[in-house]
């Protein structure tokens, strides 16, 4: 039929502009970027230390953003792993199907839905104060705080994975475990835990996806400080908030540079979300 | 039974007992503490926000520094209020919904009609790592394409354009899952009838999985209207109320980061902020209840 | 004690007054008092949801698992009741097969005749597990077929040879009960038939407790059979007894395949 023709090519068409926003995204970014390359030299851009916009000698480097991304992301990361399994085994095993399981799931829930710069104040005026009176940071801001905040951000994404994951471990399998004389705990460890690893793995790996590109709130409590973070609580700066900082004030090569580094940002989080899929899509 | 007696002796039953209720307990506990933070935030936003809420805060636009130091310093509460913000997010999420909703929608649908196929799979995966692009970067993207291509500054339509292509992933991907889960019976009793492809999809496909478009269209809403990021890279924010997609334009979120970073204003960010999350978090429950509802 | 119920000395189980209800007043096992005789197969035959399953699950307290179970009356194994010791220490005594081979699909096969052990957490030297490992597959007969692949998973064996590493991984514990849920209801024929003989052989030296929907396979491999109806135990004799000359109108109405 001919309308029928049309309309498949149609659709066909439509999906070309997924296409076209990919290889615009990647020329535009990486167009914008080569007056920086250009300047320092792909790897020398990569691994300065410099951050000096004085005109004259002006000087880029990523690597304290990059150094910054990596050390708050994978904090993150190990603070939100407990945290977020324990509610995966309250929510999909210890109180499954009970209505305090829903109840919880939805504050979780709730918790995806929380804008990142609401995120931000609160980690201001509520977690950064408790910080600084730790004692090991001053004002409180810095890599420990920001991580703290990025470790709450992400995990309904490592929740929302995980729960799935766990609740898909059949009963027939745990029953067997129960029946050989295991405790609730040795089940979960010795059966629930080795059957759901990798799609754990993923769903982690997918909250990284998440830390990694967080703006406003990791702006507001990591410091802004253009150094490599030389502890716990020092202050720093990730990719994605030195792109929020200094863009108001960015023209010529300073602009480049941080095109730069979104692109970096780009590249960085593409491939750790692809990770993620593949993996899921394997498992499942 | 000499099997019981080498297990009896190492059996140490009361002891993983204990580590058992142990790790229940650590368990509760944990899980307390992670759903801790939203009670805390929602108490934090109600005790500090609601004392600014009033007409004037929906109707007028921000007080200008003067105005709110005069009032903190005599203890009033700070006149004005972030219309100008509302009007600006309303005015830029409609604009990137009539940009991303409609191609969405069809994309979603190839998706669907195209299951197994290879270049259908690939750009399955584009919109899935498309997804995963942090939002600043499409802040980037829409001030290289629109700022500085098309309304040659800051402008709506570049906030427009970042957010919509935001939502175009979320969208898709819940196109294809709903038309995945309508029962392809009753696709092919429109087919039978003899009614033109096209016609199935408008006249049997959208309606039956209406509800399902309508939670993935209201879930990336919500996602977008908190977004803060890609907005201070393409709108800059304005102090007035602004209907020109070409001009700097104020958002709600924007207007957040304004407040937070003028110390006379500090209240109106607690008032913005409770807001801003009351309506992403309706629009959210709104959706999740469409979405119990259908299924 | 009504004719209706066997009577037997010194058994290895023995139940008494048991009533099982699923919330307040949903009884699954309504006041069952039976005793189970030692080294021999004892089926439990009844229409689905005659509260079989549930009756073979609290003998070794599997229905504890889900919420809101209330049990009443009491079981005795050799003597002593199964409520005064730990779920744990029962479980090791009280071995369980499942309706469908459940093998681990994270351990081979070496590993799964020892999870009981691992899951227990006790640490056996490597050549008492060897010899478990052996004996235990011998067992069952699986040994010469799985003898060169004990370490790898077991996802390549048979239902049959797979359901078999579950009775071994049972009988690693050399246990005084066995209860099996259906064993082969989901195997094809041969494989059935194979069980079955292997049932018969295991009786020299366990007890075991069949549930099975399926009557023939009670006629053919068990000593005595119980029959529920609505949560209760209507009869309980010799099977031989029981095909031949059912005292209840009940039975007799199951066993001519009037309902069921």
């Amino acid at each position: 039929m001919a309308s029928e023709k049309i309309i498949k090519n149609l659709l066909k068409a439509s999906s070309v502009i997924i296409l076209l926003i990919f290889a615009g995204m990647a020329y535009s970014m990486i167009r914008g970027a080569i007056p920086a390359f250009k300047e320092f030299g792909l790897f020398g851009f990569i691994f300065s230390t410099d951050w000096n916009p004085t005109e004259g000698k002006e000087s880029y480097g990523a690597l304290p953003f990059i150094a910054g991304t990596v050390i708050t992301s994978l904090l993150a990361l190990i603070i939100c792993f407990p945290l977020a399994f324990s509610t995966s085994l309250f929510i999909a095993e210890y109180f499954r199907k009970t209505k305090i399981a829903t109840i919880l799931s939805t504050l979780v829930d709730l918790l995806a839905g929380v804008p990142s710069i609401v995120y931000g104040l609160w980690g201001f005026y509520t977690i950064r104060p408790l910080i600084a009176e730790l004692g090991y940071s001053g004002q409180g801001y810095g890599i420990f705080t920001s991580g703290l905040i990025l470790a709450i951000m992400i995990i309904p994404y490592a929740t929302s994975i995980s729960n799935e994951i766990i609740s898909m471990v059949p009963n027939e399998l745990k029953e067997a475990a129960y029946s050989l004389g295991a405790t609730r705990m040795e089940v979960i460890f010795s059966v629930i835990l080795p059957n759901a690893r990798s799609g754990l793995v993923a769903g982690y790996i997918l909250a990284l996806g998440r830390a990694l590109g967080e703006t406003m709130a990791v702006t507001m409590l990591i410091g802004n400080a253009n150094i490599i973070p030389t502890g716990l609580f020092s202050p720093g700066n990730t990719m994605a908030s030195v792109i929020a900082n200094q863009f108001g004030e960015a023209d010529g090569l300073k602009l480049s540079s941080l095109i730069a580094i979104g692109l970096l940002l780009f590249a960085v989080t593409a491939i750790v979300n692809s990770i993620g899929k593949i993996i899921i899509r394997k498992y499942a | 039974m000499e099997r019981e007696a080498i297990i009896g002796e190492k059996d140490h039953s009361n002891w993983r007992e204990l580590k058992n209720r142990l790790f229940f307990g650590t368990v509760v506990v944990l899980a307390g503490i992670t759903i801790s933070p939203i009670l805390l935030i929602v108490y934090k936003l109600l005790a500090k926000g609601l004392k600014q809420i009033n007409f004037d805060f929906f109707l007028k636009v921000a007080p200008d520094t003067l105005q709110a130091m005069t009032a903190v310093r005599n203890g009033e509460i700070i006149p004005g209020g972030i219309a100008n913000g509302i009007t600006g997010t309303i005015l830029m999420v409609v604009v990137a919904s009539l940009i991303a909703i409609p191609v969405s929608i069809v994309i979603g649908i190839f998706l669907y009609e195209n299951q197994g196929k290879k270049y259908a799979n690939l750009i399955r995966s584009l919109t899935d790592i498309l997804q995963g692009v942090p939002s600043v970067v499409l802040g980037l993207i829409a001030y290289i394409w629109i700022v500085q291509g098309v309304t040659k500054g800051f402008s709506a339509l570049a906030g427009s354009v970042a957010l919509a292509i935001m939502m175009l992933p979320l969208i898709i991907r819940s196109t294809e899952e709903t038309m995945k889960m309508i029962p392809i019976s009753i696709k092919e009793a429109g087919a039978a009838l003899g009614v033109p492809y096209h016609k199935i999809i408008l006249k049997v496909m959208i309606p039956s999985g209406f509800s399902g478009l309508m939670t993935g269209i209201l879930l990336s809403i919500s996602r977008v209207l908190g977004e803060t990021a890609p907005l201070m890279l393409t709108t800059l924010g304005s102090t007035t109320i602004n209907f020109n997609i070409t001009k700097p334009t104020s958002a709600v979120p924007l207007q957040i980061w304004e407040f937070y970073n003028n110390p006379n204003m500090i209240d109106l960010v607690w008032s913005s902020s409770l807001f801003l999350m009351g309506f992403v978090l309706t629009l959210n429950i709104i959706a999740k209840r469409i979405s119990m509802k259908y299924s | 004690m009504s004719d209706k119920i066997l009577q037997i000395s010194n058994p290895v189980l023995s139940i008494s007054n048991l009533s099982i209800a699923y919330g307040k007043d949903k009884y699954a096992v309504k006041d069952v008092t039976a005793d189970v005789k030692r080294n021999a197969i004892t089926a439990i035959m009844g229409p689905s949801g005659c509260g079989k399953s549930t009756l073979l699950r609290a003998i070794n307290r599997m229905h504890e698992l889900y919420p809101n179970i209330h049990t009443q009356g009491e079981i005795k194994l050799n003597g002593e009741s199964i409520y005064g010791i730990s779920t744990t220490k029962l479980r090791r005594k009280i071995g369980m097969v499942f309706q469908r081979p459940n093998p681990f699909p994270t351990m081979s096969i070496y590993e799964n005749v020892i999870a009981g052990y691992n899951l227990n957490g006790s640490k056996l030297k490597k050549s008492e597990k060897d010899e478990i490992v052996e004996s235990s597959l011998t067992d069952v007969g699986l040994l010469d077929e799985v003898k060169d692949s004990l370490n790898k998973k077991g996802n390549f064996l048979s239902g049959g040879q797979q359901q078999r590493l579950c009775v071994a991984r049972a009988l690693a514990f050399k246990p005084d009960v066995i209860l099996m849920d259906e064993p082969t209801s989901a195997l094809d024929p041969l494989s059935t038939a194979k069980i079955e003989d292997l049932l018969v052989e295991l009786k020299e030296h366990y007890t075991i407790i069949l549930v099975t929907h399926n009557m023939s396979q009670a006629a053919r491999i068990s000593d005595n059979a119980m029959f529920m109806y609505l949560g209760e135990l209507v009869e309980y004799d010799k099977t031989k007894v029981m095909f031949t000359n059912p005292k209840d109108s009940r039975t007799e109405g199951y066993l001519t395949g009037k309902f069921g």
